[in-house]
């Protein structure tokens, strides 16, 4: 029998930290962007069907980058969690910090017991409020620890420079159009600073609207509603009674 | 988070465990006790006195379906509640009105709503109508021992079916018996009138202000003749709720709108109580 060597706590959990970075760090990156009526998600996707971005209550939309099996799993039990706790208490009660919380602690047991592997994913729990204050925005590492993010946050590989380009640039009341151009132009760039073109069929974009009459707020644009939002210019009043059209 | 977190805090594994799209699944593997069919009843004699919805009728026309209800509760020989709302959107394309037993009722579409969302957010589709009318039925046949005690709920589902481009009804029994109602369907004490009502006015090229009429007109009669059913109340501006779902979805009359119709209809019946007459051949 072979005397296993020691390895000392600190490096057994950054060798568990830089296995789950390298996992994320894989998939494409996201962003999530706070705008005058609520919160909009822009990712590269080239599939339609398997999303990165998806509705978990009335207001409330999660986001994540990494392994697609265990992101997946986290939402379900994430929509799971909202509708158990909508239907003991009522509607109201179910809350971003609260799900954000219940994700933390899932991810950071997950990621220091001995007999699991860390989780390759990074995610986003947004919740658009009544007004712009009230919108809540929470990063969620792999290793379970929470950020609270205000204005713009960026997941995935890419994400620490993404992250400083959209700081630089975001503003507090983009309109929907600004707010995705900037989003587009941030996704675009790459490692080494050269810009390339991501094609409107290769983008996911969601948003929680804070004006939908709806009580779910969120919803998918896509299509020619997503072409008309991209080529508006600056001020689109236009394409955003557009929007609200469909 | 709910009961059994254990000490972490984190999802428990029943959270994580792929599987069932179903809400109701999750919830009877999870906490069966929470599920309405699953609580135990204790023996008693005779029928439990509890406040009882009464009449909701549906009437289809091209392009949509129409289904309504009136607004009144009893509880034996007493009007428990004048303004109870009895007709819910189930979904954007569905709607469900309730007769029998209110406070069951009003939790089996609670469930149902539920049951209808979860799915769509776990599998990013709609459930088919089809599909939508089989878990109700399901949902009504794990009521049946409250209902052997006299809580029985009998609702009627009426939907837009996207596939076929059509309004469509589904009427239940007690033992969640589905059957497709073509034209026009009612349920509750006061249907046998409103049916009788709806035969005679009906007819297949209905407008959607024809159809709201209609149900108006229907639910009428129905408290014409049966006394546990409301007629539109003038005094305390309580009127029949109405709604329609077409191709754009699930659209709620506004009070204004159904008391106008309501109003007129009530006008025309101070000379013609009756209502209006059909052909004789």
């Amino acid at each position: 029998m072979s005397t296993p060597f020691y390895v000392s706590p600190q490096q057994a959990m950054a060798d568990r930290a830089e296995y789950a970075r390298k996992g994320i760090a894989r998939g494409r990156s996201l962003v999530v962007l706070q705008y005058a009526d609520g919160i909009v998600f822009v990712g590269e996707n080239p599939s339609r069907a398997l999303h990165k971005f998806s509705e978990i209550y009335d207001r409330i939309g999660f986001a994540a980058a990494g392994k697609y099996n265990e992101y997946e799993n986290l939402r379900i039990g994430g929509v799971r969690y909202a509708d158990m706790r909508g239907y003991t208490y009522d509607r109201a009660d179910v809350t971003a910090r609260g799900l954000a919380n219940v994700y933390a602690q899932t991810l950071g047991t997950i990621f220091s017991s001995a007999a699991e592997k860390p989780y390759e994913v990074e995610l986003v729990v947004a919740e658009v409020g009544e007004t712009a204050d009230g919108d809540q925005i929470y990063r969620l590492p792999h290793d379970g620890s929470i950020v609270d993010e205000h204005g713009s946050v960026a997941v995935g590989g890419n994400a620490e420079q993404i992250s400083s380009y959209l700081d630089q640039r975001h503003q507090d009341g983009m309109s929907l159009a600004e707010a995705l151009k900037l989003a587009v132009q941030a996704l675009s760039r790459d490692t080494n600073g050269t810009e390339r073109e991501i094609p409107a069929e290769r983008l996911e974009v969601a948003v929680l609207d804070r004006t939908r009459p709806q009580k779910r707020k969120f919803k998918r644009i896509v299509g020619r509603q997503l072409g008309r939002l991209l080529e508006a210019d600056g001020a689109s009043t236009e394409a955003e009674s557009a929007v609200e059209e469909e | 988070m709910e009961a059994n977190t254990r000490s972490t805090g984190r999802l428990p594994a029943a959270f994580l465990t792929p599987g069932s799209s179903s809400f109701v699944d999750f919830l009877s593997d999870y906490q069966p006790d929470l599920l309405p069919g699953n609580r135990k009843l204790p023996q008693v004699q005779g029928a439990i006195e509890a406040p009882h919805g009464t009449t909701i009728v549906a009437v289809t026309f091209p392009g949509g379906v129409v289904l309504a209800g009136d607004r009144r509760a009893t509880m034996g020989n007493v009007i428990a509640q004048r303004d109870i709302e009895k007709v819910f959107p189930a979904d954007e394309y569905s709607a469900v009105g309730i007769a029998g037993t209110a406070g069951l009722a009003v939790e089996m579409v609670k469930l149902f709503q539920l049951e209808l969302e979860h799915f769509e957010k776990v599998e990013g589709a709609q459930l088919s109508l089809e599909g939508k009318a089989n878990r109700l039925s399901t949902m009504i046949r794990s009521n049946l021992g409250m209902a052997m005690q006299g809580l029985a709920v009998v609702p009627l589902f009426a939907g837009f079916d996207v596939d076929r481009d059509k309004g469509r009804i589904f009427s239940y029994d007690v033992t969640g018996g589905r059957s497709e109602e073509h034209g026009y369907a009612a349920t509750g004490s006061g249907s046998l009138f409103a049916r009788g009502a709806m035969k005679k006015l009906y007819h297949r090229d209905l407008s959607e202000a024809d159809a709201t009429t209609l149900v108006i007109q229907a639910l009428y009669d129905a408290a014409d003749d049966d006394s546990a059913t409301g007629g539109p109340d003038v005094a305390r501006r309580i009127y029949p709720i109405v709604t329609v779902i077409t191709e754009d979805g699930f659209r709620r009359l506004t009070d204004e709108e159904s008391a106008g119709i309501a109003r007129s209809i009530l006008e025309r019946r101070l000379e013609q109580p009756d209502g209006p007459r059909a052909e004789l051949l």
